[in-house]
């Protein structure tokens, strides 16, 4: 077969494609998300003290550093999609290294929140010990918890990858070539950093004050 | 639509060239991926429909002789998954919508031609897991996995079959995504929505479905697994968990998964009636907006399927009120089909037959549907065969004879070949007959009571179950026949000329088999679809 000869009529074809293509793709993101949002409303409203004590014993100082480390990585990722259209390849390129950096230090405050938790037996599934009266509500919440958090983690793997994929690329290819892919990646970013603006206060912040 | 046709144009066409086992494996030529997907599809098919033969045949007589219970939860399981998510959600979107989308709208190519061959990878995947499932030792839940009978419950392999529902998901997905994006972006100049034929229209509303509904059931499917793996109670109310809502999960997918499987064989049929009734489809416009319809209000039905379930009796009613008015977009769908075959200069050519059996199937299938959408009605019809024989009214009545209608109608054009028309018709009329004779005695047996799910029962429904068992063996033999000669008809078959029924529509402008790039150059649309004229009747 011959290689896909443009099929597009013309660059502003393709660029609309690839822009739908991306916000289709999120809205089956945020589908898939779906039942985890479901199941957690589902178990909170039969199970309001149990969640309330489970979520005070989250780690709301990381998980509100998390939360500023990745609303910065987003104005980074923006930045760097703009220098892009400005054509500024060492902005965008270092930009991007910025963007990939606070995704990482996300992942590895998350990973120590989540070692924490290991210690003081909050992982359900591995010696989970909790209250008597709330243990079986607080397992599910803890459940749902790692559930959420963890696919949220594996999205902004995905998306550091990208971003440091971007960067690279940048090294051989103009920063015009690079904008369509630069901004859709930064679509991504952006959906994974509103996702965790969603788990944050259902997690952490459930009758905290 | 008059694109003028360019009979000098015969260049190579995408059969020719690139003959090796590799270059098929990694093309990205939409209509090579089609043939890719048709071959796994008609495997899968058999396999399922093997579960099917001896599933019929152990329910000849009332006592089990030939499998135990045990054997038979896995055959009507195994018959399920396979059916649903390896021929039915992909039959006619990933063979004929893949084939023809982008010609029927005038482009060389989908959207993103390597995510269209991924998708066909994941499918594979997909399907070698649910082949491990059942060389492994099968798994026994029935199709729709209910917890906590899958969760905590069930010894056989649930996580391997659940793993293979949740890669061809996520190939679904590509899919219906890649269709999107190329009836948005890839239209030939002139082709406007309105201009668009309702194959392309009852594909996208599918597409939009499988877009939203799939990732709902790839999560749910995590959660059993998650269920199963640490013990803790999402489902399983002995743990704390609900299991209603596993069934609300399920069926928000589910339900809609129907129309997933529906509105293509709609789109088929809507292309063949006009053709061999040689008159434009009757409404245009309220068939595209049926449709539209019908993939709208099909997400917000899914409660019908939990009358009994002990969900609140005001969502029932909310749910069943819903439910009737699904009928509506449906009705006017049969209507106009009807209205678009009076005064009609009709020919029963094959395609035909198939496009004439579907309707009034699922005319069947959709009036039976009303009485299991009345909540009352269901309490008594609910888990009998009266469903069993309503949903196969449905996808197998309504969508495998659509797709047969769709492969006789379209295969001139997909390999260039014309197939014996009167082996055809017997095959089109077998398996009309082998159809009802298996399924309208279910309906029967449901009103008597027959449960589902038994692989023994009372001996007075005996009568009504040898009829089905006689249709079912019918219905092989039916659908065995096409297998043969459309495959004949590939090797020996006559050349087809480039529009054999003189149809409208891009697709016959373009030669028989098309070439690769699908057209010499990219056809301008300047008129309606279906502009058929009714030629003069001799009195």
């Amino acid at each position: 077969m011959s290689a896909p000869a443009a099929h597009f009529e013309t660059p502003q074809n393709r660029r609309e494609a690839a822009e739908l293509g991306i916000w289709v793709f999120l809205a089956t993101e945020l589908m898939f998300f779906g039942p985890l949002f479901l199941a957690y409303a589902a178990a909170r409203l039969s199970y309001p003290e149990g969640f309330a004590e489970a979520s005070r014993h989250t780690d709301v100082v990381i998980g509100t550093a998390n939360t500023a480390v990745l609303l910065t990585s987003s104005l980074f990722m923006a930045l760097a999609s703009r220098s892009a259209q400005l054509g500024r390849r060492r902005a965008a390129s270092l930009l991007l290294f910025i963007t990939a950096l606070l995704g990482t230090a996300f992942l590895v405050l998350k990973a120590m929140e989540y070692f924490d938790e290991w210690q003081q037996h909050l992982v359900p599934w591995l010696d989970f010990r909790f209250e008597p009266g709330l243990a079986h509500p607080a397992s599910l919440f803890y459940l749902l918890y790692f559930a959420m958090t963890g696919l949220h983690a594996i999205h902004l793997t995905i998306g550091i990858v990208l971003v440091l994929v971007f960067a690279w690329r940048l090294r051989s290819h103009s920063p015009a070539s690079m904008r369509l892919q630069i901004e859709n990646g930064g679509l991504y970013w952006h959906f994974v950093d509103a996702m965790w603006v969603f788990l944050y206060p259902l997690l952490y912040l459930v009758e905290r004050a | 639509m008059s694109a003028e046709p360019s009979r000098a144009f015969h260049p190579e066409s995408y059969l020719h060239g690139g003959d090796t086992f590799v270059s098929w494996l990694t093309t990205r030529d939409h209509k090579r991926i089609a043939l890719l997907y048709m071959i796994s599809i008609t495997g899968f098919f058999f396999l399922g429909g093997a579960a099917a033969t001896i599933i019929r045949l152990e329910l000849l007589t009332p006592n089990a002789d030939l499998v135990d219970a045990d054997t038979y939860n896995e055959l009507f399981t195994a018959h399920g998954i396979i059916m649903v998510w390896f021929f039915l959600i992909p039959s006619i979107p990933a063979t004929l919508g893949n084939f023809l989308i982008p010609l029927m709208i005038g482009a060389r190519e989908v959207a993103f031609p390597r995510l269209n061959l991924a998708s066909w990878y994941l499918y594979t995947l997909g399907g070698l897991f649910v082949l491990g499932t059942l060389i492994a030792g099968g798994v026994d839940t029935g199709w729709t996995f209910y917890a906590p009978l899958s969760t905590l419950f069930s010894h056989s392999h649930v996580e391997l079959a659940v793993a293979g529902v949740f890669i061809v998901g996520f190939s679904s997905i590509l899919t219906g995504l890649n269709f999107i994006v190329t009836v948005h972006r890839l239209r030939a100049p002139g082709m406007t929505w309105f201009r668009l034929p309702l194959f392309v229209w009852a594909n996208y509303a599918t597409s939009i479905i499988l877009v939203l509904a799939t990732p709902v059931l790839a999560m749910t499917l995590l959660l059993i697994v998650f269920e199963r793996v640490t013990g803790i109670g999402v489902f399983d109310p002995a743990l704390g968990g609900d299991p209603l809502l596993f069934q609300h999960l399920f069926w928000f997918y589910s339900h809609p998964a129907v129309y997933i499987m529906v509105l293509p064989a709609m789109g088929v049929a809507s292309e063949i009636i006009p053709c061999f009734a040689r008159k434009p489809i009757f409404g245009y416009r309220t068939m595209a907006y049926a449709i539209l319809g019908i993939g709208m209000i099909g997400f917000l039905v899914w409660g019908h399927h939990m009358f009994v379930s002990g969900q609140s009796m005001y969502a029932s009613v909310v749910f069943s009120l819903l439910s009737f008015l699904v009928a509506i977009p449906s009705a006017i769908k049969v209507f106009n089909w009807t209205a678009t075959l009076y005064k009609g200069s009709i020919l029963f050519a094959s395609p035909m037959l198939y496009a004439l059996g579907f309707v009034g199937l699922f005319t069947i299938g959709g009036l039976t549907g009303l009485f299991l959408a009345a909540t009352a009605l269901d309490v008594h019809l609910t888990d009998t065969y009266f469903v069993i024989a309503h949903f196969h009214y449905i996808m197998v009545g309504g969508t495998v004879m659509a797709y047969l209608g769709g492969l006789h109608f379209w295969w001139p054009k997909i390999v260039g070949r014309v197939y014996p028309e009167t082996w055809a018709r017997i095959a089109a009329i077998t398996i009309f007959v082998g159809f009802n004779l298996t399924f309208f005695p279910q309906y029967l047996l449901g009103v008597l009571g027959m449960p589902r799910r038994y692989h023994v029962y009372a001996p007075e429904y005996q009568l009504l179950n040898e009829f089905s068992s006689t249709g079912a063996g019918i219905l092989a033999v039916g659908y065995l026949l096409p297998l043969i000669y459309l495959i004949w008809a590939m090797l020996r078959g006559a050349q087809a000329p480039d529009n054999p029924w003189q149809a409208t529509g891009l697709e016959w402008q373009t030669p028989s088999p098309p070439p690769q790039e699908n057209f010499e150059e990219t056809p301008r649309v300047s008129g309606e679809p279906y502009a058929y004229e009714t030629p003069e009747r001799n009195a």
